[in-house]
């Protein structure tokens, strides 16, 4: 069979007919897939809080502070925690975090949602400050306690080392997410022993808001 | 015209990476681990064989002035298709090679191959250069990255062969990426000339 | 202010060709003299800004008001096949000798990844607009940077003798290797 003629009708025509049946094509595909791309993006968003909270029975819609999305997670009717996301700017895009808090305030675990930084490099965030050594793991710190920064700048947890740009990134992450904590806390809290906390970290005291908080976590289940 | 020729072309004699120097985009940028290199490889090949096939079907009825366009919306066609399940059902795999699945439909080798092998042969026969060029490409990106992944973390399919930290990082990183592919193309030239 | 962030993050830091592997077929086949470099690198820089400018609104106008996000890679390819021929013809009626250097490298421009890349990389990267389009100008500059650096070194290389495998491509490429390793240096500069 003969290549068809290139004169206008045919070329506008087959053009038309190859476009429609791309995107009908297109189309079918979205709508087929639509759903299971919506379960893999909630199966990953379920497996990252299982892994930053302690053991919850039930979790709360997703509420949002200073910008950053909150989950609060209940045994019962006990808070137990939250799990915060959060993101700064890595050596070459955001680094987006969640980050869990037990009720006192201290981190459970973090999970590196999204990086692309150098691999092998600042790719080590993820596990880099999980890691039992030196003063790398932030698991059971405090961000109120104890200075969230890199040790060159006078900080205390040690930087993933020649990836200074993305430990710092990541830390900066971390404090932000504990200053929307830290927020919550206080707006919770109905008690007025504590000073109403800015959202710097080094402000708040968390042993009294922690107090008010599990005297009050009735006040707090009855306003949800 | 023999079929299995056709198939083997792709893999040995015009190896798109290590022969024709096509592609080379994505096999700098995501050989970073055999693995990676495995996944791309494969879905490079998967819309190769799906757009060559497509186009040798419809070689006849597309006018010569537009066979550009209309071979770049069929190869766009099964890029996003591929983007879409491979989000569904492969998200990891999906995530880790970002940006450089919409890139497939830039490949070189694919739009070259539609326009210098499907476009003047009958389907199955493109199939088959498809799958033997695909093919071709995955092995080369598999090795590339298993190098790379080798050299510069010490394990192979995430199978620690010895400790990182005696890895070369710089074969995971940017310059590697040449100097690795670099010196595997200068040793197939060497065992080419040995051959010829 | 960050637009010269963005600038120097695209030219240097994150340079398109030797940190993010896009462009690289130009770039191994284009690099061989200076002036073509310089060449090809201002019309992918011209194609580059336009597309960058006509993708991003064709995104943010119509593709996601409608929820059409899953016909981008089609869409933008088109609209950057069509923008290289309209640039062909009218490099073609305006200068016919720039179009004669140019030569075989136009059309090549819209299986550029770059072009597609950077297109891309703006709405991931959620940009606004006078942002992406100094990332896209930016980006190319980088690519023009890249391509002319190389070429410099690769005029010199054509001069020495090297081993029979190592000719051509393997040499470029681990000269490409090293040029990516002097631009590492940096990073952590933005």
């Amino acid at each position: 069979m003969k290549q068809l003629e290139s004169n206008f009708l045919n070329m506008a025509l087959v053009l038309t007919v190859v476009s429609l049946i791309a995107a009908g094509a297109l189309a079918s595909m979205f709508t087929l897939t639509e759903e299971p791309i919506r379960l893999a993006k909630k199966q990953k968003q379920e497996q990252a809080l299982k892994d930053v909270l302690p053991e919850y029975t039930r979790l709360e819609e997703p509420d949002t502070i200073n910008g950053l999305a909150i989950v609060r997670a209940y045994n019962g009717d006990v808070f137990v925690g939250a799990a915060i996301e959060s993101s700064a700017n890595g050596f070459s895009n955001a680094i987006k975090v969640m980050v869990g808090f037990d009720q006192k305030g201290k981190i459970v675990n973090y999970s590196v949602l999204e990086q692309a930084e150098t691999p092998g490099l600042g790719t080590k965030v993820v596990d880099w400050f999980k890691t039992d050594k030196g003063k790398q793991d932030i698991r059971q710190l405090n961000p109120s306690e104890v200075n969230f920064t890199v040790s060159k700048d006078g900080g205390d947890i040690d930087a993933i080392t020649a990836a200074t740009i993305s430990s710092r990134a990541f830390l900066k992450a971390i404090s932000d997410a504990y200053a929307a904590y830290a927020q919550q806390e206080n707006t919770d809290g109905q008690s007025g022993a504590s000073p109403q906390a800015t959202a710097t970290p080094d402000s708040v005291m968390t042993d009294s808001v922690t107090f008010s908080l599990q005297q009050d976590t009735a006040i707090v289940a009855k306003n949800e | 015209m023999n079929y299995l020729k056709t198939f083997t072309n792709g893999l040995l004699k015009e190896n798109p990476t290590f022969v024709l120097l096509l592609g080379m985009c994505p096999t700098l940028g995501t050989t970073t681990s055999g693995m990676n290199g495995l996944g791309m490889g494969l879905a490079t090949a998967f819309v190769l064989i799906c757009s060559n096939v497509a186009i040798s079907m419809f070689r006849n009825l597309i006018p010569d002035k537009v066979h550009i366009p209309a071979y770049i919306v069929i190869i766009a066609t099964f890029v996003t298709i591929l983007q879409m399940v491979m989000e569904a059902y492969m998200p990891d795999l999906y995530a880790s090679l970002g940006l450089f699945i919409p890139l497939i439909v830039v490949n070189c080798i694919v739009l070259g191959r539609a326009e210098s092998f499907a476009a003047k042969n009958n389907p199955f026969a493109s199939f088959l250069d498809g799958a033997g060029i695909g093919l071709g490409f995955t092995f080369a990106l598999t090795l590339l990255g298993s190098v790379r992944e080798f050299l510069g973390t010490g394990s192979l399919f995430s199978f620690r062969l010895f400790p990182e930290d005696y890895g070369m990082l710089i074969f995971v990183l940017a310059p590697g990426a040449f100097i690795a592919l670099g010196y595997l193309i200068a040793i197939v030239n060497k065992l080419k000339s040995k051959h010829a | 202010m960050t637009y010269i962030l963005i600038f120097i993050s695209a030219v240097f830091v994150n340079n398109i060709v030797l940190s993010q592997f896009l462009g690289i077929c130009p770039f191994l086949g284009v690099s061989k003299k200076i002036d073509t470099a310089l060449g090809m690198g201002a019309a992918v820089a011209f194609v580059m800004t336009i597309s960058t400018l006509v993708t991003y609104l064709i995104q943010k106008t119509i593709l996601d008001p409608f929820g059409l996000g899953f016909l981008q890679t089609i869409t933008f390819i088109l609209v950057i096949a069509f923008l290289v021929q309209l640039v062909e013809i009218i490099v073609k009626k305006i200068s016919p000798a720039l179009y004669q250097a140019l030569g075989v490298f136009l059309p090549l421009i819209s299986t550029n990844c770059t072009i597609l890349g950077v297109a891309i990389m703006v709405i991931q990267k959620d940009m606004t607009l006078v942002e992406s389009v100094i990332f896209a100008i930016s980006t190319a500059v980088g690519f023009g940077l890249a391509l002319v650096l190389f070429a410099g070194i690769r005029e010199q290389l054509a001069l020495v003798k090297l081993p029979k495998g190592m000719e051509g491509t393997p040499t470029a490429l681990i000269v490409a290797g090293l040029l990516a390793m002097a631009f590492m240096g940096f990073s952590g500069v933005v």
